[in-house]
């Protein structure tokens, strides 16, 4: 994370880091007073377009041609790291034969950026000593998200700008322990270490673990489960720690799901709105009261450590899951959370050396195979994961939904400053909910002029799934014909309107972009 | 790197060259007491009571911003230098209110701490004190500049560190303060509640408004631990009283972050003991939760959940595990979903 503070140039593309990774905008900053370059790529003029020298306000959903348009301009004008691209690269032709209808003219059509500024922007980055690009959700909640991030990595691999201090693709995790859960598979694909379920090794390996036979088939993303309920082969869901109904998209949708469901589990700190829908809601403990491991968006794991006792009869998370499981007839027997971490070690590769008693003094970053080893401060250094790095042939797809007549505005979503997620935990912090009390929807001043709507007065905004009532504020911040808004408020239940569209490899789904139609109330 | 051996208090240390005499002293275990110096931001060498005796100098030379010479010969605690110690304090106490009964950094107070070690009293200058209305206008920082001894911590940090610059010098002389832009509240300012400005602050000025009154600082145990908000993974203090959460304060230990954090990191504490709290185990009936005992709920899932695994095959059930839990609970999680629940369906939030 301080590696970012000693590049002397930086892509932020579709991160509002100083609202969603506040402690690492900071590193940013930090780079910019040192005299980096810094270029901000996003529809929204975010607050770190404030201190960057460029701000690049392209159209929601049109990075993969903003980012295709670098690529070309790269090639074209050779700027391309040779010797880098030579030994540690392949495929550079399929790249190279993809991108080159992408002129910086041709992009300028799609993502309303200049030519110019696309051509600056990529020959700065090529010819920088060290640069590094950091993304989050503005670009992975799209349809196109998978092949979104490719086309980062494309940009890297072209220029060498990877596998060095100070440089490298960083895709920063929103929610906190986001990489833990990924690590210790919570992932319907892959088993603890990113051991993927549909390989007869692993399975063996965590069958021979485990004691138990495994199912070689691949399980349901969370959208896949809600469309399982909806279709009513989904009979049982235990929700833990989490809440769907207005954390995913298209929330009409969601709801409609739940009801279908037979018996459903939820396991929280609060009665979230998913809650409320349970037949049985078991009591968690918070961070506070509980001890265990994060890992962080750098892939350092660090303490959580037990200040206070669980509030009333509520338990830590693992010890619910031990007493279920055995009243399930599967024994489980772990006296604390550092017995799990020992089992956590001998099955997970990366985390082979990670042990509380070194995370006593200090975090680790994984990989950490064994109890020697020091941790890994910044991956790809010598070789990438699969050997060589591979550059693909991307291309540009318009999102799942355009604006059009009758739903002329782009609706797009995020977080803010004094809010977390479903704000089950931030809204029911005093300060933050006092600071923060509602949310409003920003909107361009051309647009409130033709919708007759000034700041704090109210609009209903409908997309073709539903529709929610909520205030504006009138900004510059946003380009006209985009609106903006975010998800933590039940008041104004932002997730009714988005689209359950999804990037078909990674599935996430497109929350970057919906059509919406907005009116005044009257 | 070349290196300077000098002599502090009669003891040799040998630093690297460029070490200020205050460093240098430190390394050495010698403690120099300081107001304005902090090792993370620039150092004005303002308030004059890190003050030294060095052979040769005529006068007293502020040791943080005066660098190591080889050979040097320096005395932390001479009578000139204690001397000119007490001066620095009296003048701050007599410009001082003297609240420290209620006042809220009793006890972690640095001007409360060297009065007493130089045994100084508030009764020495009786000056003319500065009168500023006390700015709480926010949820998070109460400032009351009639604390302030113009260390500037606050207008460095948020301008060093937090990139923010809300404060700057205003006024001049006397009067002269860490003000915001206009002299507005922080309310009105830029501010984004970040409190780092609260935890350089080495007095009363700058405090967290909602631990006042929750206990002293020698009452509160801390305890580290990792941020529950965003996946920066900050660390940080949680304060602890009586069995429950009263505040949060930076730990400067933290490798993430240092000092710094947040507003949802430093103030976002309070949802842990909400009366919103579910704290027994509930069952739906007739479309009514109704309080049960663990026993009660968890048999009732168990049964429910292995009904369904035998009649429609573990594909019918599906988790949603959680990016807050634990690393260690979304390995259980994991685990009870394939081997006990039989079935791959499990996911979570990364997604959105
Ligand atoms: S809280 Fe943070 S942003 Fe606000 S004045 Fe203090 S240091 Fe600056
Ligand atoms: S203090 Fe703020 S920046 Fe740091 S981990 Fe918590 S939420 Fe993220």
């Amino acid at each position: 994370m301080h590696e970012i503070a000693g590049a002397d140039f930086i892509l932020a593309i579709g991160t509002n880091t100083t609202e969603t990774h506040p402690v690492l905008s900071l590193q940013v900053r930090k780079a910019v007073k040192e005299g980096a370059k810094l270029v901000v790529a996003d529809p929204r003029r975010i607050e770190l377009a404030d201190i960057a020298e460029t701000h690049i306000q392209h159209k929601s959903g049109s990075d993969l041609a903003l980012l295709n348009a670098m690529a070309n301009v790269i090639i074209e004008e050779g700027l391309w790291n040779r010797e880098f691209v030579e030994q540690r690269t392949e495929d550079f032709e399929a790249l190279s034969q993809a991108v080159k209808d992408c002129t910086p003219e041709w992009a300028a059509e799609t993502t309303g950026v200049s030519a110019e500024t696309i051509r600056e922007t990529a020959r700065a980055y090529a010819g920088a000593e060290k640069a590094s690009i950091l993304y989050t959700m503005g670009i992975t909640q799209h349809i196109c998200g998978t092949d979104n991030v490719l086309a980062i990595a494309n940009l890297a691999l072209l220029t060498g700008q990877i596998g060095r201090e100070n440089t490298g693709v960083n895709p920063l995790r929103g929610q906190n322990n986001v990489q833990g859960a990924c690590d210790m598979g919570a992932l319907p694909n892959v088993y603890p270490g990113y051991q993927a379920v549909n390989n007869p090794d692993m399975q063996q390996k965590f069958e021979k673990a485990w004691g138990v036979e495994l199912s070689p088939k691949a399980g349901l993303v969370v959208g896949e489960m809600m469309d399982a309920a909806y279709a009513g082969t989904l009979k049982g869901l235990f929700v833990i720690g989490e809440n769907p109904l207005m954390s995913d998209p298209d929330s009409n949708h969601v709801i409609q799901a739940m009801d279908k469901i037979d018996f459903l589990v939820v396991q929280d700190l609060f009665l979230t709105e998913t809650a409320e829908k349970a037949d049985v809601i078991l009591p968690a403990a918070s961070f506070a009261e509980k001890n265990g491991t994060f890992t962080n968006t750098e892939r350092r794991v660090q303490r959580v450590r037990k200040a206070v006792e669980p509030i009333g009869d509520s338990k830590p998370d693992w010890e619910i899951l031990v007493m279920l499981s055995n009243a399930m007839g599967y024994p489980m027997q772990y006296g604390s959370p550092g017995d799990i971490m020992k089992e956590i070690n001998a099955v997970t590769p990366q985390y082979g050396g990670i042990t509380f008693e070194r995370l006593e003094k200090q975090g680790l970053q994984w990989p950490c195979p064994d109890v020697d080893h020091p941790g890994t401060k910044f991956l790809h250094k010598d070789k990438f994961a699969r050997g060589k790095g591979k550059f693909h042939a991307v291309s540009h797809v318009d999102p799942d939904e355009v604006p059009d007549e009758e739903y002329p505005y782009v609706l797009t979503t995020g977080r803010r400053l004094f809010h977390y997620h479903t704000g089950s935990m931030s809204r029911r912090a005093k300060g933050l909910a006092e600071a923060y009390p509602e949310e409003y929807l920003e909107v361009n001043p051309k647009d409130a002029l033709k919708l007759e709507v000034e700041t704090g007065g109210k609009v209903r905004v409908a997309s073709r799934r539903g529709e929610i009532e909520i205030p504006i504020r009138v900004t510059e911040r946003i380009q006209p014909g985009l609106v903006f808004a975010s998800f933590h408020f039940r008041e104004t239940w932002l997730n009714k309107l988005t689209n359950d569209a999804r990037d078909p490899i990674a599935k996430i789904p497109e929350f970057k972009v919906s059509a919406v139609k907005i009116e005044k109330v009257v | 790197m070349s290196e300077v051996t000098i002599t502090i208090d009669g003891q040799e240390v040998t630093v690297p060259a460029g070490t200020t005499v205050l460093q240098a002293a430190r390394m050495a275990g010698i403690e120099i007491p300081t107001l304005c110096h902090d090792p993370e931001l620039t150092s004005p060498g303002a308030c004059r009571l890190c003050v030294v005796e060095i052979e040769g100098m005529r006068n007293l030379p502020a040791s943080c911003v005066t660098t190591a010479g080889d050979g040097m010969v320096v005395n932390t605690i001479s009578p000139d230098v204690m001397d000119a110690r007490k001066t620095v304090i009296e003048l701050l106490l007599a410009n001082h209110p003297e609240d420290c009964l209620t006042c809220e950094r009793t006890g972690q107070c640095r001007l409360q701490e060297y009065a007493y070690h130089y045994g100084v009293r508030g009764d020495v200058f009786h000056g003319d004190r500065t009168e500023f209305p006390i700015d709480d206008s926010n949820p998070f920082i109460v400032r009351d500049l009639n604390k302030c001894i113009r260390c500037g911590k606050c207008v460095r940090v948020c301008d060093e560190v937090q990139g923010r610059s809300i404060y700057s010098f205003a006024y001049r002389g006397f009067d002269s303060i860490p003000a915001t832009a206009m002299d507005e509240s922080l309310a009105e300012s830029e501010c984004v509640f970040c409190g780092s400005c609260v935890s350089v602050c080495p007095t009363g000025a700058l405090t967290e408004k909602m631990m006042h009154g929750v206990g002293r600082s020698w009452e509160l145990e801390k305890i580290k631990t990792t941020c529950p908000y965003c996946g920066v993974g900050c660390n940080f203090d949680l304060n602890v009283k009586d069995g429950k959460v009263v505040g949060v304060t930076s730990n400067a230990e933290s490798e993430v972050n240092g000092r710094a954090l947040c507003v949802k990191g430093r103030f976002g504490y309070n949802f842990i003991d909400h009366p919103d709290r579910l704290t027994k185990p509930l069952i739906k009936k007739d479309g009514e939760f109704q309080e049960a005992t663990w026993e009660e709920a968890i048999n009732l899932v168990a049964e429910k959940f292995t009904q369904i695994k035998q009649e429609h095959g573990g594909d019918a059930l599906a988790l949603f595990s959680s990016a807050r839990c634990t690393n260690e609970e979304n390995y259980l999680a994991n685990k009870f979903c394939r081997a006990v629940l039989g079935t791959n369906n499990i996911d979570h939030c990364a997604r959105l």
